[in-house]
């Protein structure tokens, strides 16, 4: 198994405010995983360093080391843009911009200066097609992105984000503002992406953890109590306070 | 402490299991009596045999309980690998409270004499029941050195069997015409040895509910 992210001792402060102690982890390439724990244990803090989003965030300082292709993602030598163009994030809300269909899958390629509208298109059909949302928008790529129901916002930023060919999908619990089915379809499609990307996921959702997950990172109070094959957190978790929270004793 | 009810619905399951293997236990001791006594008693036969029935029942009640924890709370570790545990120790419990009635079946039509000659039997039928006793208590006392006290008794059980088979077959090989008799005790010697077995199989799974 290749490593895609290489974690090595990161501390994270908010100002005073300590929000990360110590993470060390490797997570795989083409591999689903997945962070689980109570709120505010800094499982969101961790996935957004993983593509330097915490940098916009005032007074956030990060050390230790991420190692991604060789290189510390927060080495001065990183050029940013390209880090968050091959680690792409969906988020809890979906949040397509206020635009066609169409267009928000094109805006990505069109920034990076691709004018061709006959690949504008074949990447547009293929993304819609990766998140299995083709079928049920084919006849009204024109209309505005707004009009989807939830679950199909979704996937349309998911299919956004695939549009810049990323190594990496980062999903900040993204299912957590949709209903059952549309919850299922986006899981069916993680397990469907994990073939092309790696994908990083942070849920509230346990069982969900335990459905698409290959590996499962506990994180409690800004540390990482435990991480382990999926199979093994979920049924014979070696850590007391794993056990504790995955079976609802405390949380 | 959160999840409350569902501990709760745990602690109930336990219960209802304990419950589960005290008349396993009462069937085989039943059984055993009617192996001994100087008569075939009907009422006591009755017992067993109600005992049975009971069982089965109790068996689908934990069952359909443990599948709606299963579907409702959606355990995971520790909670999980108890409920199955639960679900495979429910099967081994029915099985024995059937060797029993199946044992106090053999025993009608047998002759009260030759039983007494075959102390074995009492003492392995006794030796069983502690095993389905023990095996039950250290599941939901989660004792794993009990555990293993019953696994260990295994043995006895196995070499109490192999005593009365070799009696058997040196009475059928002499000039007792008890031959019909005979074959049923061996009978009843195997069921007590497969009671033993499903009571080492419910002490196994204590480890795996504790340890994984």
């Amino acid at each position: 198994m290749e490593t895609c992210f290489d974690v090595k001792n990161i501390d994270l402060f908010y100002g005073d405010k300590q929000a990360l102690k110590d993470v060390n982890m490797e997570i795989y390439k083409n591999r689903v995983t997945a962070f689980i724990g109570p709120s505010g244990c800094g499982k969101s803090t961790f996935i957004r360093c993983l593509n330097r989003m915490n940098d916009l965030i005032e007074g956030c300082k990060v050390s230790g080391e991420i190692i991604k292709d060789g290189l510390d993602i927060y080495s001065p030598k990183q050029d940013i843009v390209d880090l968050r163009t091959r680690v792409g994030m969906v988020f809890q809300k979906p949040n397509p911009f206020p635009m066609s269909i169409y267009d928000n899958i094109a805006y990505g390629p069109r920034c990076q200066g691709l004018k061709d509208k006959k690949k504008l298109d074949e990447i547009v059909t293929t993304s819609l097609k990766q998140v299995a949302l083709y079928d049920e928008v084919a006849d009204r790529l024109g209309d505005s992105a707004i009009g989807l129901s939830g679950g199909q916002q979704q996937r349309l930023c998911i299919a956004r984000c695939i549009a810049m060919s990323p190594e990496v999908i980062l999903m900040d619990e993204p299912t957590s503002a949709l209903d059952p089915i549309s919850t299922s379809k986006i899981e069916d499609l993680c397990l469907e992406l994990k073939k092309d990307y790696t994908i990083v996921i942070v849920t509230h959702n346990m069982q969900q953890a335990a459905r698409i997950s290959d590996y499962t990172a506990f994180f409690l109070l800004g540390e990482v109590v435990e991480m382990d094959e999926t199979d093994t957190i979920f049924s014979h978790p070696k850590d007391k306070r794993t056990e504790n929270y995955i079976t609802g004793r405390f949380g | 402490m959160m999840r409350e009810k569902f501990i709760q619905e745990l602690n109930n399951l336990n219960n209802e299991l304990i419950g589960m293997g005290s008349m396993c236990e009462e069937a085989i001791n039943k059984a055993v009596k009617l192996i001994n006594g100087e008569t075939f008693d009907e009422k006591l036969y009755d017992e067993v045999e109600n005992l049975e029935e009971d069982t089965d029942k109790k068996e689908k009640e934990i069952e359909s309980k443990c599948l709606k924890l299963i579907f409702s709370q959606q355990p995971v570790a520790s909670d999980l690998r108890l409920i199955s545990a639960i679900l495979k120790m429910i099967s081994d419990l029915e099985r024995i409270a059937d060797q029993a009635q199946d044992i106090a079946e053999l025993t009608k039509e047998m002759s009260p004499n030759i039983m007494r000659r075959h102390i074995s039997l009492s003492a392995m039928g006794e030796l069983a029941a502690s095993m389905v006793k023990d095996s039950v208590e250290s599941f939901v006392r989660k004792d794993p050195e009990l555990a293993k006290e019953v696994m260990k008794r295994d043995k006895d059980v196995n070499m109490h069997f192999t005593t009365v088979k070799n009696e058997v077959a040196k009475l059928i090989s002499g000039d007792d015409n008890e031959g019909e008799t005979l074959v049923d005790i061996l009978m009843i010697a195997k069921y007590l040895e497969r009671i033993g077995d499903h009571s080492t199989n419910i002490a196994e799974w204590v480890d795996f509910a504790v340890n994984g």
